[in-house]
């Protein structure tokens, strides 16, 4: 198996901010058509910016260690800021190459595009 | 049939993925195909390539005999006369004539749509939107524990009854000529799709006693973009259109215009020829061998399969190789259907994963996604083994 996806696997293995957020400020919804994931985003919002962040649904390892880093990546920014975060980013932050796996990039894509959308 | 001559024909088994020879288990999506196929389209392009019913000069003609041959060929290969068979994309596009054609004309309020709930999303959605338009009844029959139709007996009195023929998730083989016995003892007519089945055993419209069937060409080794409707002649006679244009006419006159015969009313436009020719070239190919052939390897390969596969991961649909199609949809516990797929195609190792085009089903079965390994005539015992070996393999992965 490759290393990258090896990585993966780790953090699918012990997802960081995955749970559901009883007080968030901000919920939001993302759904992959081609596989029938479904993620929900939570954050918790203090003087503009985020101080807290979690997630729950059921995906593939991909899209759930991606949505464990977005949130990562994501507090400490504003709404507005964690927007604007660029599919090149995110992929930075997976340390993942999935330009001929097109299929497999909308799973790691899933998460941001949930923010992105609502 | 020999299993070695067969692969030498496709190409594409030597290609090598990720350092490792292919094996190719995703035929259910669609086949791969052989050089017999193949060359019959380069030389359609290379020797004779014009439009067809439209020259009367050497190459037209030559196209036009090839493209109707190939007409006669899909009408012998499921026991149809030329007049029924009818060219389109694929299996969406046959279902959706049907539905136009047929169902926009003869379906009220009053009336009751049959569906089930494993069907394709190909025969689920236009008879749902059809059902919608028309304020009729959509009756969706369920599955039982095994994966096999229930309850066909409350279909009686449908107008429109509509099952695949064979699962391409459960792999279980319906009773077509009981779906058919029970649609025309209620008054309606029976419409069965028929793209996982007839890649893999014998077919015969006549015998089933279907009103249409339907099928794409290229799941059983045709290119993609050519699909057949068979339709019953007395049903097509009475159709209107399904689009209109080049082709599908007698005469254009400024006041009105009068329809072509049967099957170029429903064939507007100029047909996918390469296509027709390849499908062709593909029954060649599969009459050479023997549907029964194929299915016996397949049902070998499959019982070969499940015997291995048993204990190791969940597997939906019947037990009984008999009662199925040669494809596994199963799930490793815990672990996304993607991902399965991803660490099998690390060892070259191709299979499906998602939820097929069958969301109804999925959500009846109480699981977001499913892998699929399905196998066709040039699949082989060996590839099963590493198939075994890849879900090992994720196993430890993700232990």
């Amino acid at each position: 198996m490759s290393i990258e996806y090896e990585r993966i696997v780790q953090i699918w293995k012990n997802p960081p901010n995955r749970g559901e957020m009883e007080d968030a400020d901000l919920v939001l919804e993302g759904a992959n058509p081609i596989c029938g994931d479904r993620i929900k985003i939570f954050f918790k919002i203090k003087n503009g910016k985020i101080v807290d962040a979690s997630f729950t649904g059921e995906g593939c390892a991909i899209s759930i260690a991606s949505a464990s880093l977005l949130l990562d990546y994501a507090k400490g920014k504003s709404i507005e800021e964690a927007r604007k975060i660029s599919k090149e980013k995110m992929m930075e932050l997976l340390e993942l190459d999935l330009s001929k796996n097109p299929s497999r990039l909308k799973c790691a894509l899933l998460p941001l595009m949930a923010i992105k959308k609502n | 049939m020999d299993v070695n001559e067969i692969r030498k024909d496709f190409p594409i088994l030597e290609r090598i993925v990720n350092g490792k020879k292919v094996a190719y288990l995703d035929n259910g999506a669609t086949s791969q195909k052989p050089r017999q196929v193949i060359d019959a389209i380069v030389r359609y392009y290379s020797e004779y390539n014009a439009n067809v019913h439209r020259g009367v000069h050497k190459l037209s003609e030559e196209a036009t005999v090839a493209y109707e041959d190939a007409r006669r060929k899909v009408a012998e290969f499921i026991n149809a006369s030329e007049e029924e068979i009818i060219f389109v994309k694929n299996a969406s596009e046959a279902l959706n004539l049907v539905m136009h054609s047929y169902g926009m004309e003869n379906i009220t309020h009053a009336s009751r749509i049959t569906i089930s709930i494993a069907e394709h999303h190909s025969n689920f959605v236009p008879w749902q939107a059809l059902a919608k338009r028309k304020k009729a009844k959509l009756e969706i029959l369920d599955i039982d524990a095994e994966g096999e139709l229930a309850g066909l007996e409350d279909a009686s009195g449908s107008d429109i009854i509509s099952i695949a023929h064979a699962s391409n998730v459960l792999g279980t083989i319906n009773d077509a000529q009981e779906i058919c016995k029970v649609a025309h003892e209620g008054g309606g007519v029976a419409v069965i799709d028929g793209s996982q089945s007839i890649p893999h055993m014998p077919i015969d419209v006549k015998k089933m006693g279907c009103d249409f069937f339907a099928f794409t060409g290229h799941k059983m080794l045709a290119p993609t973009g050519i699909g057949v409707l068979y339709g019953r002649k007395e049903l097509l006679e009475k159709m209107e259109p399904f689009l209109y244009g080049g082709d599908m006419i007698l005469e254009v006159k400024k006041e009105g215009s009068k329809w072509n015969n049967l099957p170029y009313k429903f064939e507007a436009g100029t047909p996918n020829i390469e296509g027709a020719i390849g499908l062709g070239a593909a029954i060649d190919y599969l009459n050479k061998i023997g549907m029964e052939e194929i299915r016996k390897h397949e049902v070998e390969l499959l019982s070969y399969a499940l015997g291995k596969l048993k204990g190791e991961v969940a597997i939906y649909g019947p037990k009984d190789a008999k009662k199925r199609t040669g494809l596994i949809s199963f799930n490793v516990p815990g672990v996304h259907a993607h991902d399965v797929a991803t660490i099998l195609d690390e060892d070259g190792v191709e299979i499906r994963s998602g939820h097929h085009c069958a969301q109804p089903l999925h959500e009846r079965l109480g699981l977001d996604s499913s892998a699929r390994a399905s196998f066709y005539l040039y699949n082989t015992k060996e590839e099963a083994d590493r198939l075994v070996d890849g879900i090992r393999k994720v196993k430890r992965v993700f232990a």
